[in-house]
């Protein structure tokens, strides 16, 4: 008896195995019969919008690149007026594990999502596979450079703008001409060091004696490398520290060593009160309200979105009155005009790098695809200790 | 000059934190339990220790909690796999799961709850936390901030590190642990109490590393919350067992070697000869690697895994 039950449960198993992978074929097959033709998006009525978010840290906590993205989405709820239900958050999802990623995206679409937001740089591979194989439902990923012009874009900020500005206060503060900076990566990655050489502009701009020490960390999110690295750059001298790296670390470090610092990503001034002078920031509702808006009006084209402080998606966080030196915010308000008209955009005519060459040319400026993914060398300003 | 002996600081600071988790796990694999739930521990300590200093404003609160909350994680895993005899690595892997989840899970409670949506430790307990001035000493030039001016963490490491290795090389109760940790059967057979010790022995590991736990949120994260904030650490403190060969006085020299591996590469003058930073990340492991193979060649008993370490005592089958 026990035998026959064995039997029968091992064809059992066997027939499942065999339906499971005759089904699969089938499911996919319409992706593979629709060839990348243009997909028109018809308007999705407000209250069947749900929204996905793919976040690669937690949302709670409370600064750093995750809750400025989920500040963004609340922001974005509001404007355009969606219930709690319509957002579906997934948390701490490694963008190095790509498993991980497709089971998130796909607990997002089987619960119903038409349109998700990847906010981290490694998620864009499986973003781009499952964009090809769910044509109706709209993904859009932060930092990267993949899109496919119908249901797949890319978003991203020209956040060297605001770089730029925080640059003008760190310059005008430094007292050892010493301005440290904690990089999450090398030179090899554009955005880091595009941001890097747009701080450094800033600062030569009003105090071109100062100079830019940079510790490379290696790492997005790591407060312990974070921290040893700007307790590093206070020990050679620096008296302000900048960052591009996730946790407020670096400025709590430059609090408890009585300097000073350049948040980023949210207004640092909340965890370090008595060193942040200002931090530059993403406003990301401004990207997320256009994306979602698109989607309801029925004008979502898959163009790709690189917004700037004229769109509202790059500020700085308000000037620490107290702490900035004098005449801070005159200069730092009469860059943002220039940059706000158009008659400056940073990166313009020739600018000395740091192994003696020179790139860019005069009368232009660089574009935005070597911004975006052209920037390996550093100004002249510039050492990495 | 200065720069070094910033370094030398630096890698103090930077070891305590592995310096805890170590002599907590020495303590677990002497009493033959091979624990990998330390970062665990230390995550779960690190809340536990923020939360009660942040709501207490009190050090000795804070350490209290930490070390409780890691005694707790410890619990679990010695009722694992002391009492049920559940398989040692695994049960350490979940507790590792289990002890970052739930230190997130109650940061983020908290977070949500604050009126800033921050959580900051207020005035009094950061002024605890911050580097301890001895008079005379501390001003000593160069020897001043090199042994006297650090926080209290610092010297409760090396004051732990030095009494578990009093207490495991010359007290009666130490040296029953090691028996146990060597060979349960024979142990048992001598009239010690075996589950009774290794609970003591693996809790007390536990509390110890809930205070490594406890620095990296209140230290390194510099008096703010964050989650995650243990980070990898309780990881690299198991492989810093093998490196300080089971010893806690030998983990004191080995979490400040470790601690000045981690930021070699802020210190090293990219002048003389520019390495990739990968390089550095990677050290730390190859000497445990070449550690390994060394120790293995001499077979020295004395410097190697406690021989029943990882495997669980089951009297019946003595």
């Amino acid at each position: 008896m026990k035998k026959l039950f064995k039997i029968v449960l091992t064809l059992g198993l066997v027939l499942t195995l065999f339906t499971a992978c005759a089904q699969k074929p089938a499911a996919q097959e319409p992706a593979a019969q629709e060839p990348s033709e243009t997909k028109e998006f018809p308007a999705i009525a407000k209250e069947d919008i749900k929204v996905g978010v793919i976040h690669i840290g937690n949302p709670a906590d409370g600064s750093g690149y995750t809750y400025a993205h989920d500040q963004g989405i609340v922001g974005m709820q509001e404007a355009i007026g969606l219930e709690d239900s319509q957002i579906i958050r997934k948390n701490n999802v490694n963008d190095s594990d790509p498993t991980a990623t497709e089971t998130a995206i796909l607990e997002c679409i089987e619960e119903g999502c038409n349109i998700i937001f990847g906010t981290s740089w490694g998620y864009m591979d499986t973003m781009e596979a499952l964009a090809a194989e769910y044509p109706d439902v709209i993904f859009s990923h932060g930092s990267g450079y993949k899109s496919n012009d119908a249901n797949f874009n890319n978003y991203f900020g020209r956040i060297y703008q605001a770089r730029y500005l925080t640059g003008i206060a760190a310059g005008l503060k430094t007292e050892s001409n010493l301005i440290g900076y904690v990089a999450a990566m090398g030179q090899d990655n554009s955005e880091v060091t595009g941001g890097l050489d747009a701080f450094a502009l800033g600062v030569y701009s009003v105090n071109p004696d100062a100079k830019v020490y940079v510790k490379v960390t290696n790492s997005w999110f790591s407060p312990e490398e974070e921290t040893n690295a700007a307790k590093a750059l206070l020990g050679e001298g620096c008296d302000v520290i900048a960052q591009h790296c996730d946790t407020p670390n670096p400025q709590l470090e430059a609090e408890k060593a009585g300097a000073f610092g350049i948040g980023y990503n949210s207004d640092m001034s909340k965890d370090a009160p008595k060193a942040t002078l200002t931090s530059a920031v993403w406003n990301w509702a401004a990207y997320y309200t256009w994306a979602v808006e698109n989607a309801v009006n029925g004008t979502w084209t898959g163009e790709n979105y690189y917004g700037g402080m004229k769109e509202g998606l790059i500020a700085i966080s308000p000037i620490n009155e107290s702490i900035v030196a004098d005449g801070t915010i005159e200069a730092i308000e009469s860059a943002e005009k220039s940059m706000l008209d158009g008659s400056f955009n940073v990166f313009d005519g020739v600018i000395e790098t740091n192994d003696g060459s020179t790139v860019g040319e005069e009368g232009k400026t660089l574009d935005d695809a070597t911004i975006t993914g052209g920037i390996n060398w550093y100004f002249k300003t510039v050492t990495v200790k | 000059m200065n720069i070094f002996l910033n370094f030398l600081i630096a890698s103090v600071l930077a070891g305590t934190p592995l310096l805890f988790g170590t002599i907590g796990e020495i303590m677990n694999e002497k009493a033959g339990h091979l624990n990998l739930g330390v970062e665990g521990m230390m995550a779960m300590g690190a809340c536990a220790g923020f939360m009660a200093g942040f709501m207490s404003n009190n050090l000795l609160i804070a350490l209290l909690a930490a070390f409780a909350a890691g005694m707790i994680g410890a619990l679990i895993y010695a009722i694992l796999t002391i009492t049920f005899m559940a398989d040692q690595n695994v049960t350490g892997l979940t507790l590792t799961i289990f002890g970052v989840g739930i230190s997130n899970f109650f940061g983020e409670y908290m977070l949500v709850h604050s009126e800033t949506n921050s959580l900051k430790l207020p005035e009094q307990i950061t002024a605890q936390l911050s580097n301890i001035n001895i008079p005379f000493l501390t001003d000593i030039p160069v020897i001043g901030p090199l042994l006297f001016n650090y926080n209290a963490f610092v010297y409760l490491g090396i004051l732990t590190a030095i009494l578990c290795g009093i207490y495991l090389n010359h007290t009666k109760l130490g040296l029953n642990v090691r028996a146990i940790g060597e060979n349960p059967g024979a142990a048992d057979a001598a009239g010690i109490k075996v589950t009774k010790l290794k609970y003591f022995n693996v809790m007390l590991g536990g509390g110890i590393c809930g205070i490594g736990g406890a620095y990296c949120s209140m230290i390194i994260n510099g008096g703010v919350w964050m989650s995650n904030s243990v980070n990898g650490m309780g990881w690299i403190a198991v492989a810093l067992v093998i490196f300080a060969s089971w010893s806690p006085t030998k983990a004191i020299f080995g979490s400040f070697v470790f601690g000045g591996f981690n930021i070699l590469k802020y210190y090293f003058p990219k002048s003389i000869i520019t390495i990739p930073n990968a390089f550095y990340d990677m050290l730390p492991f190859i000497i445990t690697a070449l550690v390994l193979v060394i120790t293995s060649i001499r077979k020295s008993k004395e410097n190697s895994q406690p021989a029943s370490c990882g495997v669980n005592y089951f009297r019946e089958e003595r």
